[in-house]
């Protein structure tokens, strides 16, 4: 058991209370664009040369991505199409939903909306039903409600934020499906943090212009999702769980036909054939692109990119991840997991070993997150800690000096109770914090309704790429995977009604196998990879590779 | 012995009564790990929000059972542990639509009638990993007190200790659930402010001025970008 922070650490802290008094309600000023590319240029993993790789086959060769993923888009797939029988359809339905996520229920509940019977839905996901990243959101999501906002400024911060490399009309239909999504929401009956008259409260983020981030609490993803999951029950929707899709199928007429489900249990496979197929995978955090942590669940591991791109689904913006640029530095238990950045909107500031502040605390994610890392390794200001991480301070108690004794009790619990485990007070002491991966910002390719450029296949949330271009602002993934799961479900469900399948095959799989044989590619790794290996070295070493039977 | 080994302070577990040595400072999930299991169940967020790794421990020194997140606990020598892969719990279904307490104010007895079976034994709040007051909810629920059933349990990460402990076979988890929709939908007073706004967005108020932003070069975005004002205070 950690008991705090230790003495050496406590004489920082010391700096940082005793230039607290000064620094509260004091500005930084925001980065001008030359000294935001400057600080992104020299500090921000992205942009080092090193850590990515060209693909050399597949819809989008040519392009660069992180070397983690790389591997996986070159590896063969998990099965021999030569083993399978298609024949024996298992599940025939209108809507297969890949991912038990956020998006993944949204599209499953808008599917139904739309007027497809749940019968004829089926959710197949690799864990349980709600394991996810939309799980562990804290912060919050975006929607302009707001007299002094409008879907206007909400669509010049998000597209400003991600440097202009995002689809315009995708942020279009982000900006200006936000509202009614809130809207949805309240009649669902997810508790909003609201003021006494009804309306939100809300809070600015990294690069927005308003206050315009919804939350509740700390638990804002666990109360969007608790809620979905709930409501997709109501509605019977069917789920396999522990049942995640390893390929996708086709059918003679080339478009996508369903998926080819496995049992994580027993390694049965089963057929699913469907009209429409929704991919809602999520992101690829647990690949650990360039050895950094992550805040991302157990799941994270970029599944329906390989499924997708196999099948012919072009992918864009993979080139960027985003580091969050709080994660936690101590104790080494929790290294990596999300410090939110609602702890920066309620006025906590990062501040050097020194106790000096040294950035806005309210950049655009990519821009603070570099900044930090500039101030540990270029500038040597950081706290190291027992463990040789770096990191620096975010003033935690300042937001008690600015709201008032018990605001960081009412607003962050799920934060006040992490560091409790660990014998740190976050009211009293500050946080110590290094950028740690948070987001996929890029992934397939999608049109404005939700369909990939491949017939039959549909896709929202993580794993589609567009709507943030190269960097996502805070509270825009909740709102993605609502906007885009619902457009993804409904188009899904139109897409059914009309759609007629043919005879199923993985002649794709054999295609995509062959390209890499043709390209001359070594490999010995199999995708998609389904779940991280975190076992300990020593047993691995010693494993056999034996199958027991009784 | 192996490098590990040699460079950190090992201690012993238990796990479902089997002997491994892991290195001091894992949490239960990543000594597992480290032990060679690999989580198909009992692992989701690793992060304390998902309720995928509840754990039931005892230490040698303790007569009493004790229960956590297996991902935001340590390891401590010599304590014996499994992890609970499923709660069985049934859940009723309902419709939002028709669960307004001020046309019913049975609501919750109604769905999950065993509440009444409550011994007060205040089991399942000591099961609680995220030190929920969950008999108070359990009986605020009983006196038709939605609101504060609600705010209560507010913090559930649904693991299902509560439940698992219970005597009296009550759901607390999903009756929770339920107080939580009710409230929300029909309980606390919906926003006017985006009431409006989702009128201005139907009345296609935004939709001339979103095709214009959608259409402009990118230079001209760029500076519109640059000279937005920003609001800095609330």
């Amino acid at each position: 058991m950690t008991d705090g922070y230790p003495d050496y650490m406590q004489e920082s802290i010391k700096k940082v209370k005793e230039t607290r008094e000064e620094r509260m309600g004091k500005t930084y000023d925001r980065m001008t664009p030359s000294e935001g590319q400057e600080v992104l240029n020299n500090f921000h993993p992205d942009y080092k040369k090193e850590g990515k790789e060209e693909l050399k086959i597949g819809p989008s060769k040519g392009r660069k991505v992180p070397t983690e993923l790389a591997k996986l888009l070159r590896a063969r797939s998990l099965i021999d199409p030569s083993e399978i029988d298609l024949t024996q359809v298992d599940h025939d339905v209108d809507v297969l939903i890949i991912g038990g996520g956020g998006a993944g229920t949204v599209a499953a509940l808008w599917s139904v909306y739309e007027g497809i019977d749940p019968e004829n839905i089926l959710i197949s996901t690799k864990l349980r039903h709600g394991d996810s990243n939309s799980m562990m959101a804290q912060g919050g999501i975006q929607a302009a409600d707001k007299d002094d906002d409008s879907p206007i400024k909400h669509y010049l911060d998000a597209i400003g934020g991600g440097h202009f490399t995002n689809v315009p009309e995708l942020v279009k239909a982000l900006t200006i499906d936000g509202p009614k999504v809130l809207k949805w929401h309240e009649e669902l009956g997810i508790m909003y943090d609201r003021e006494e008259d009804g309306n939100f409260v809300e809070l600015p983020g990294g690069g927005t212009s308003r206050y315009r981030l919804h939350s509740s609490g700390d638990y804002t993803g666990m109360e969007l999702m608790r809620v979905l999951r709930d409501e997709a029950d109501n509605l019977d929707i069917p789920v396999l769980e522990f049942t995640p899709a390893v390929e996708l199928l086709k059918d003679d007429k080339g478009q996508v036909a369903g998926a080819l489900l496995m049992n994580l249990e027993t390694n049965e496979y089963y057929v699913v054939r469907a009209k429409s197929t929704v991919m809602a995978t999520g992101g690829f955090g647990r690949l650990h692109v360039q050895a950094f942590p992550t805040t991302n669940h157990y799941g994270a591991t970029g599944d329906g990119l390989i499924m997708g791109y196999r099948a012919g689904v072009p992918i864009r913006d993979l080139d960027s991840v985003q580091y969050h640029p709080t994660g936690a530095a101590f104790p080494d238990q929790i290294v990596g997991l999300l410090v939110t950045e609602k702890v920066r909107s309620l006025g906590a500031q990062p501040v050097n070993m020194d106790g000096e502040l040294f950035v806005n605390p309210l950049e655009p994610r990519d821009i603070e997150a570099a900044a930090i890392i500039r101030e540990c390794r270029g500038r040597e200001n950081g706290v190291t800690t027992p463990t040789g991480m770096q990191g620096v301070w975010l003033d935690s108690p300042l937001i008690e000096m600015k709201s008032g004794e018990g605001t960081i009790e009412d607003t962050l619990p799920a934060m006040v109770r992490q560091y409790e485990r660990f014998g740190i007070d976050i009211t009293k002491e500050p946080i110590l914090v290094y950028p740690t991966l948070h987001y996929q910002n890029g992934g397939l390719i999608i049109n404005e309704d939700g369909s990939t450029p491949v017939k039959g296949l549909f896709a929202g949330g993580e794993v589609e790429g567009g709507v943030h271009g190269k960097n996502r602002l805070m509270g825009n993934s909740l709102l993605d995977y609502n906007v885009f799961g619902r457009r993804a479900g409904m188009t899904a469900a139109k897409h059914a009604k009309k759609a007629s399948i043919g005879k199923l095959t993985l002649d794709h799989v054999n295609d995509y196998n062959q390209q890499i044989e043709d390209a001359g590619i070594k490999t010995d790794k199999k995708s998609p990879l389904l779940l991280p290996e975190y076992r300990g070295k020593k047993v691995l070493e010693r494993h056999l590779d034996v199958e027991v039977t009784l | 012995m192996s490098e590990d080994e040699e460079n950190r302070e090992m201690i012993e577990i238990f796990v479902m009564g089997k002997r491994y040595k892991v290195p001091k400072g894992l949490t239960i999930m990543t000594a597992l790990e480290y032990a060679g299991y690999k989580y198909v169940r009992g692992c989701g967020c690793r992060g304390g929000f998902c309720g995928a790794c509840a754990t039931i421990y005892r230490t040698e020194d303790e007569y009493k059972f004790k229960m956590d997140l297996a991902c935001q606990t340590a390891v401590q020598d010599g304590m014996f542990l499994v992890q609970l892969p499923f709660v069985p719990a049934v859940r009723e279904d309902f419709d939002i639509e028709e669960v307004d307490p001020k046309e019913n104010d049975n609501v919750m007895l109604d769905y999950y009638s065993e509440i009444a079976r409550c011994v007060s034994c205040n089991t399942c709040t000591k099961a609680c990993p995220q030190d929920i007051e969950a008999m108070d909810y359990v009986q605020a629920a009983l006196r038709g007190d939605v609101e504060r059933c609600a705010d209560l349990s507010f913090d559930c990460i649904q693991c299902g200790l509560c439940s698992i402990r219970c005597p009296a076979d009550i759901k607390h988890y999903h009756l929770a659930q339920l107080a939580r929709r009710i409230t929300g939908r029909y309980i606390h007073e919906h926003s006017d402010e985006l009431e409006k706004r989702v009128q201005e967005i139907k009345n296609g108020e935004y939709d001339d001025k979103m095709k214009e932003m959608v259409e402009m070069e990118m230079e001209e975005l760029k500076k519109l970008y640059e000279e937005r004002d920003i609001r800095e205070e609330g």
